[in-house]
């Protein structure tokens, strides 16, 4: 079973990857230490039910959550060149490639999709802070770089939602070289008049924050993320001393006028649906038992990315 | 008196036995040491041609970031007539990091950015080690946006450790800032141009370097991060700055493979600061080529070719 071993293995896996208790099904909140139901937790988007403290998601559970009756196509991200550094650290870079990719069970970083939000079409592309810190290499790039094609084609918003520690070091000067890559995905967009919106995830940090996540028309982050260019531990090495309570996250940024906005997690789709409406000058959106739309169109992406139609076949 | 780099240890002893040698003949004038000497001169060129024919990435990064190497300032000194400084990101302050300006390159105006490192310890303060803060980046999209304005062709000269990790930065969108400084090299419709002279550190190079032509000189660096920073997160030890300077594909020699960069600037032997004038002078010539290439393209067709160098970068990785 193609879509068990490729789909919903990897998907529990990255549940309950951190998972400290025996059997899978509690997981302890990070913040608070409360004792949370797998399912209760996933029903409500990771965000603790205790103390509202948002956990990690993948961007397949956080697209599932997004679009209209958790359906959207994947679209393709051309192949970058394999470690092309011939990179070596204590380990291979190609070795932890693979490590990463058993844990999460994702080719990358980044996951790009297309589908309906409240039936407003759009284009939404999601970083993987469990795939190497969600780190910024070529295929980040080229990832941003195809949604944001796909967005100017089939006129329609783009939606990123960040979440990195930086670039990635085993790319070296082509991970920082994303950041003008990814600068020319978002002009792109700009040219052809759509709308850009950067929700930023626990954390966004470094080259990341540096180019495409600052970029954005309107930026709306997750309560308490950390945002910055230099981490907090790096600064307290360079000025020596002890920085301020809640420096360098959401709130203080929105404090210092670099966001619009910090919505919680629970509420982010309905917000999105609501201003993507009004900047594509659509009326509100209809509220109401209306049934699931119906899959998108087979088109070129599903044909590369298999797992796409297998998906949808299971809704 | 030449500062030298540790690797350059048995150079300074040769040096120093002519030097002595010379000392001694001038205070004992029946003393003939010329011959002496002059074996001694031609053992340390010998051995000074040796060392750098093949530096190893970290010397590299170590004679980039020599504190006699000619920096920003110098360039603009030697190449540029009626340098008119233009100060302040009119947002918050004007930062002494980078340099900017009216000038004329071969009679032409132009406009020129650089990060200028300072040269003494008054003045590296002043300069702060050349790392901008947010006002450097805001100050620098100024310049280049009324550069684009007045079909003023752009040239920048990069020599940074980086962005500049403090409280103050951070709180006035340090990120933001990069951001929208490599934004602007990409919109704007004049020849873009420029030139690693030292280090290129980081976001803080990407944002004056994401130009329509860079060139690198030979012993200069360009990198996602520094090697003792690369070292300390995946080696877990700064001090393997050595291996991480290795894996990272700094130099200017790798970056042209990967076709990063356009153009290796030679340096003299032993570096830029050995003889400052004939690295600016190699600069100038690299400038003069990079702004013919560029010659007669139209705006939409500059902005066009930057655009398309970023997107087909990394098409292709270093050989096995």
């Amino acid at each position: 079973m193609n879509w068990i071993t490729n789909y919903v293995r990897p998907r529990i896996n990255s549940i309950f990857s951190r998972r400290e208790v025996p059997e899978n099904l509690w997981h302890k909140c990070s913040e608070c230490g409360t004792m949370l139901f797998h399912r209760e937790l996933s029903d409500n988007l990771n965000v603790c039910t205790s103390c509202d403290h948002h956990m990690a998601i993948t961007p397949r559970a956080r697209f599932e959550a997004l679009f209209d009756g958790g359906i959207f196509t994947e679209v393709a991200v051309p192949e970058p060149v394999a470690d092309p550094l011939k990179f070596r650290d204590q380990k291979k870079y190609p070795d932890r490639m693979k490590a990463a990719q058993k844990k999460t069970g994702e080719e990358e970083a980044m996951l790009v999709a297309c589908g309906e939000i409240g039936r407003t079409p759009i284009v939404a592309t999601a970083q993987d802070f469990s795939f190497m810190g969600g780190s910024m290499g070529m295929y980040v790039g080229n990832a941003i770089i195809a949604a944001a094609q796909e967005a100017v084609k089939l006129k329609r918003p783009l939606v990123l939602f960040s979440a990195a520690g930086g670039a990635r070091m085993q790319e070296g000067i082509l991970s920082l070289m994303q950041m003008p890559r990814t600068t020319v995905a978002v002009q792109m967009l700009k040219e052809a008049g759509l709308p850009y919106i950067v929700v930023l995830t626990h954390p966004t940090t470094g080259g990341v924050t540096a180019s495409y996540a600052m970029l954005g028309d309107v930026h709306i982050s997750e309560p308490n993320a950390l945002i910055c260019f230099a981490g907090p531990r790096v600064i307290e090495q360079t000025i020596r001393e002890k920085l301020p309570e809640g420096f360098q996250r959401a709130e203080y940024l929105l404090d210092h006028g670099m966001l619009d906005r910090v919505t919680p997690r629970t509420k982010m789709r309905q917000e999105l649906i609501t201003i993507t409406r009004m900047l594509l000058g659509l009326p509100p959106q209809v509220v109401g038992d209306l049934p699931a739309p119906a899959p998108e169109e087979q088109n070129a992406a599903e044909e590369v990315a298999p797992d796409a139609s297998s998906e949808e076949a299971a809704e | 008196m030449t500062q030298y780099l540790d690797f350059e240890k048995p150079l300074a002893e040769i040096e120093g036995k002519a030097e002595e040698l010379r000392a001694l003949a001038r205070a004992n004038e029946e003393m003939d040491v010329a011959d002496e000497a002059a074996a001694l001169d031609a053992k340390a060129a010998q051995l000074l041609t040796d060392l750098y024919k093949d530096l190893t990435p970290w010397r590299k990064c170590q004679v980039a970031r020599h504190p006699e190497r000619p920096h920003c300032q110098d360039y603009i000194k030697a190449l540029f007539d009626e340098y008119t400084p233009l100060a302040g990101d009119r947002n918050f302050a004007d930062d002494h990091a980078v340099m900017g300006g009216l000038a004329r390159f071969e009679g032409r105006p132009v406009m020129v950015i650089g990060h200028e490192k300072g040269s003494d310890t008054k003045s590296r303060i002043e300069r702060n080690f050349g790392m901008a803060r947010p006002e450097g980046y805001r100050k620098a999209i100024r310049l280049m946006e009324m550069a684009g304005k007045f079909g003023l062709p752009v040239i920048t000269l990069v020599d940074t450790p980086g962005a500049y990790p403090g409280k103050g930065a951070e709180e006035r969108g340090q990120s933001e800032a990069i951001a929208r400084a490599t934004e602007a090299c990409l919109q704007i419709g004049v020849p873009l141009v420029s030139v690693v002279i030292g280090e290129g550190g980081s976001g803080g190079a990407v944002a004056f370097a994401t130009a329509n032509r860079v060139a690198m000189l030979e012993h200069s660096i360009y990198s996602v991060i520094s090697p003792e920073g690369c070292a300390s997160i995946l080696w877990k030890d700064a001090e393997k700055m050595r291996e991480a300077a290795e894996a990272l594909r700094i130099t200017a020699q790798n970056l042209n493979e990967l076709g990063v960069i356009d153009t290796i600037i030679t340096e003299p032997t032993g570096g830029a600061h050995r003889d400052s004038p004939a690295a600016i002078q190699a600069v100038k010539v690299a400038i003069q080529e990079m702004l013919e290439d560029l010659d007669g393209l139209k705006p939409a067709e500059l902005v066009k070719d930057r655009r398309q160098k970023f997107l087909d970068m990394g098409a292709k990785g270093l050989a096995a």
